[in-house]
C-alpha cells in the first residue's frame, strides 16, 4: 500500500539515523530538516515508476544539496527502487550509496555533491522540455539555503525566469544553518523570499516541516505552472535543522556529527518511536530501545556550537546576528 | 576557423533538430548565421558560464546535442567543475567550444589567453579533446563531434586561418593526419600553430632537411599507434603546441613514448615554457616572443639535430 507522507517522513528519519550511525556519516541535521519535503514529494507530488526508473513521463528530481543524500536513498528504497536492506551499505566499500547523491542508482536523475550545480541542471532539463513542448512532466529541485551562497544559483535563477520555466519547481530547505553557523551569521540572506521574487520567481514561504503546508505549496506551484504568467516557482521551506530529534535541533554540532553508540543513538531512536505513525515497521528496532542509555551532565548536549559563539569581529560594527537555544525550534534575530 | 565552425554547425543543425547552440553572451557577428537560420536551437545564457554548462548538461540528459560557446578560458576553466561533475561524469552530450586557443587574443592580455586548457580538459575522464589545425580540420572536427555522443572539448583558433590540407580522407576522432612523409625528423602539432609548422617545414626543406609532418586534431584519445610507429622510425620527434609545455599535447605524446619498451626517437617539446604571457602583442608577435614561431621551431630543431649528431 502507498505510504502517507507522514509515514514516509518518519521512515526517512529512522533510516537517516541508522545510516549515519552505522557509517559514521555526516549531515544528519540536513537529512532531518529536509525529510518532510522529500516525503511529501515522493508520497503526494511526483509521478514516477519504481519498476521503470527512466520512464519518459516521470517528474525529474534533483537533490542539489547532495550531502543529504541519505534522505533520497531512504525514500527511493521505501518506494521500491531498490531493497531497503541496501540502505545499510551507505558509505561502505563497494556500496552504490555514496554520501553525496550518485546517479549510478535507479531513480536518481542527477549526481550532486558540489553545491550550486543542481538548480542549473534542473533548469536545463526544464528548458529542454519547454523547447520540445513536452508538458507531461515537471522538474523538481531541492536546494540548501547555505548553498544559495554560490553565485551559480543566482545565474540559474536569472535564466529560469528569463526563459519562463513554469515547469520548474525549486524548494529551498531553509533550515537557517550552514556548516559553521546560522546563515545570517555567515552571509546574510534575508529577506530571502524577496530576493527570489526580485529574480522574477513565484515565491511561497511556508513551514517546511508541516505536511499540510507543503502539500498546499505544491498545489500552488502546480497552479502556477498552468497559468500564462510562465514563471518558475520557489517554495521557501522554513525548516529546523535536526528536526524531529530534540537535541539535534538548531545545534550546528549535528551538521557533521553522527549519532554515536550510547545515549545519542538510543535517545534519537526512542524520540522517533514516540511519534511513530501507525502502519509502518521500524526495520532496525521494531519496538524502540529498552533500557536506553541516557545523557548525563557531563555529556555535550544543549550547548551552543556555532562559530559565532566563540568568534566576534570588531568589523563591521553592526552585524546582524541570529541566536537560538540548542534543542529549540526558536530563533532570535538581533542587531 | 570560427566561421567555418558556425557554418558547419548551421548545416548540421538544420538536419538535426536536437543540436543546440548555447553561448555565454559572446559571438557578436559570428553566431548570427546560426541564430538567424536556427533560432529555436539557439540560446544566449548570458555572462554566466557555470550555469550555461550545467544547463547544457541538463538539456543533454533530456536528449539534446548541446554545443556551449565562449572565448578563451571562459567556457573551460571558469566552469571546470561543471564540466567535470555535470557533463563528463554523466557522459552528457555536451560539446564545449572555445574560440581563441593559445595566443589568439594576444593583445588583450593574459586573462584571454588559453594556454592550459588542453592539459586541464585532457585530465578529465570521458572528455574528448580536439584542436583543429586549419579550416579543413575545423569542419571535420565539428562534424565528427556532432556525431559523437558524449562530452568533448573543441579548441578553435579565431579567424584568418588558412586551408592547409587539400582534403582529409577518412577523418576520425583519435587519428593523426599525415601531411608529409620524411626522414630522421618528425614534427607533430595540434591546433592552429600548424601554420607555423608549415612555414618551418618549408624552411627546413630549404636547409636540406626532410621532416615528416603530422597534425593531431585529437589530443585525447591520443593516436598511440602513430606515436609508437614514428618513435621507432625517426631520430627526432618534435611536438609543437600553442599551449603550456606542461601536461598538454607534448606531454600526451611523452606519456606514450615513456611506456615503450624500445624506441629510437628523442623527444623535443615546443610550447609555452611553463609561464604566463606578460608581453603585449598580437598572436604572431607572441608566438615569436615565446619561441613557437616558424623561425624558433627551425632553430630548436636544428639545435636538437646538432646535439644528436654530437652524441653519436
Amino acid at each position: 500500500m502507498k505510504k502517507t507522507s507522514e509515514q514516509l517522513a518518519w521512515l526517512i528519519r529512522r533510516h537517516g539515523i541508522e545510516m549515519t550511525h552505522l557509517s559514521g556519516g555526516s549531515h544528519i541535521g540536513a537529512i532531518m530538516s529536509v525529510a518532510d519535503v522529500v516525503a511529501v514529494l515522493y508520497a503526494d507530488v511526483m509521478k514516477y515508476r519504481p519498476e521503470e526508473p527512466k520512464w519518459q513521463d516521470r517528474d525529474r528530481f534533483i537533490l542539489s544539496k547532495g550531502h543529504a543524500g541519505a534522505s533520497i536513498y531512504a525514500a527511493l528504497a521505501e518506494e521500491g527502487f531498490f531493497p531497503v536492506e541496501e540502505l545499510k551499505t551507505h558509505y561502505q566499500n563497494g556500496s552504490r550509496l555514496s554520501g553525496h547523491v550518485s546517479h549510478h542508482l535507479p531513480g536518481v536523475d542527477f549526481s550532486t555533491g558540489s553545491l550550486g550545480h543542481g538548480l542549473s541542471a534542473a533548469v536545463g532539463m526544464a528548458y529542454a522540455a519547454k523547447k520540445d513542448k513536452n508538458e507531461n512532466h515537471k522538474v523538481y529541485v531541492v536546494l540548501g539555503d547555505g548553498e544559495c551562497n554560490e553565485g551559480s544559483v543566482w545565474e540559474a535563477a536569472l535564466f529560469a525566469n528569463h526563459f519562463r520555466l513554469n515547469n520548474l519547481v525549486a524548494i529551498v530547505d531553509h533550515n537557517h544553518m550552514q556548516s559553521l553557523d546560522f546563515n545570517e551569521n555567515t552571509l546574510e540572506i534575508e529577506d530571502f523570499g524577496a530576493k527570489w521574487k526580485a529574480f522574477g520567481w513565484n515565491v511561497v514561504e511556508i513551514n517546511g516541516n508541516d505536511h499540510n503546508e507543503l502539500k498546499a505549496a505544491f498545489r500552488y506551484a502546480d497552479e502556477n505552472s498552468k497559468i500564462a504568467e510562465h514563471k518558475p516557482t520557489v517554495i521557501i521551506a522554513n525548516t529546523i535543522k535536526g528536526y524531529g530529534i530534540s537535541f539535534m535541533q538548531n545545534d550546528i554540532l549535528w551538521h557533521y556529527r553522527f549519532p554515536h553508540d550510547g545515549w545519542e543513538y538510543d535517545t534519537a531512536v526512542n524520540e522517533l518511536h514516540k511519534v511513530k505513525p501507525d502502519g509502518i515497521i521500524d526495520p532496525y528496532t521494531p519496538n524502540g530501545i529498552e533500557n536506553p542509555v541516557m545523557p548525563t551532565e557531563d555529556d555535550d548536549i544543549g550547548n551552543d556550537h556555532t562559530f559565532s559563539s566563540t568568534w566576534n569581529t570588531t568589523y563591521p560594527e553592526i552585524m546582524r546576528r541570529v541566536e537560538a537555544k540548542s534543542g529549540s525550534g526558536e530563533r532570535e534575530h538581533k542587531l | 576557423m570560427r566561421d567555418t565552425f558556425v557554418k558547419t554547425l548551421v548545416q548540421l543543425a538544420k538536419e538535426d533538430k536536437n543540436i543546440e547552440l548555447v553561448t555565454g553572451d559572446l559571438g557578436f557577428g559570428v553566431l548570427k548565421p546560426f541564430w538567424e537560420q536556427c533560432p529555436d536551437q539557439f540560446t544566449n545564457a548570458g555572462i554566466a558560464e557555470q550555469n550555461m554548462t550545467s544547463v547544457a548538461a541538463g538539456m543533454a540528459l533530456e536528449g539534446k546535442n548541446v554545443f556551449t560557446y565562449s572565448i578563451g578560458n571562459f567556457p573551460t576553466l571558469r566552469c571546470l567543475e561543471q564540466i567535470r561533475n555535470d557533463c563528463a561524469y554523466h557522459n552528457a552530450n555536451v560539446k564545449v567550444v572555445c574560440i581563441g586557443g593559445g595566443f589568439v587574443y594576444g593583445s588583450l592580455g593574459m586573462s584571454h589567453q588559453a594556454t592550459e586548457d588542453l592539459a586541464i580538459l585532457r585530465a578529465l575522464p570521458n572528455v574528448v579533446v580536439m584542436a583543429p589545425a586549419d579550416l579543413v580540420e575545423a569542419e571535420e572536427c565539428t562534424k565528427a563531434l556532432a556525431n559523437y555522443n558524449g562530452t568533448a572539448y573543441l579548441r578553435l583558433g579565431r579567424g584568418g586561418e588558412k586551408r592547409i590540407h587539400d582534403r582529409i580522407d577518412n577523418f576520425q576522432i583519435g587519428k593523426a593526419i599525415k601531411v608529409h612523409d620524411g626522414e630522421k625528423i618528425a614534427i607533430f602539432s595540434t591546433g592552429a600553430i600548424f601554420e607555423e609548422v608549415t612555414a618551418a617545414y618549408d624552411e627546413l626543406r630549404d636547409k636540406g632537411y626532410n621532416p615528416a609532418v603530422y597534425t593531431f586534431p585529437t589530443v585525447k584519445p591520443i593516436d598511440k599507434e602513430t606515436i609508437e610507429k614514428i618513435s621507432m622510425e625517426y631520430d627526432l620527434l618534435v611536438t609543437v603546441e600553442e599551449h603550456n609545455i606542461v601536461a598538454g599535447f607534448g606531454s600526451a605524446v611523452a606519456e606514450v613514448m615513456a611506456e615503450m619498451n624500445d624506441k629510437k626517437a628523442k623527444l623535443l617539446r615546443i610550447g609555452l615554457n611553463d609561464e604566463y604571457s606578460i608581453r603585449v602583442g598580437n598572436q604572431k608577435y607572441l608566438r615569436q616572443q615565446y619561441g613557437m614561431d616558424s623561425t624558433s621551431i627551425v632553430n630548436k630543431i636544428q639545435d636538437a639535430m646538432q646535439e644528436l649528431q654530437n652524441n653519436q
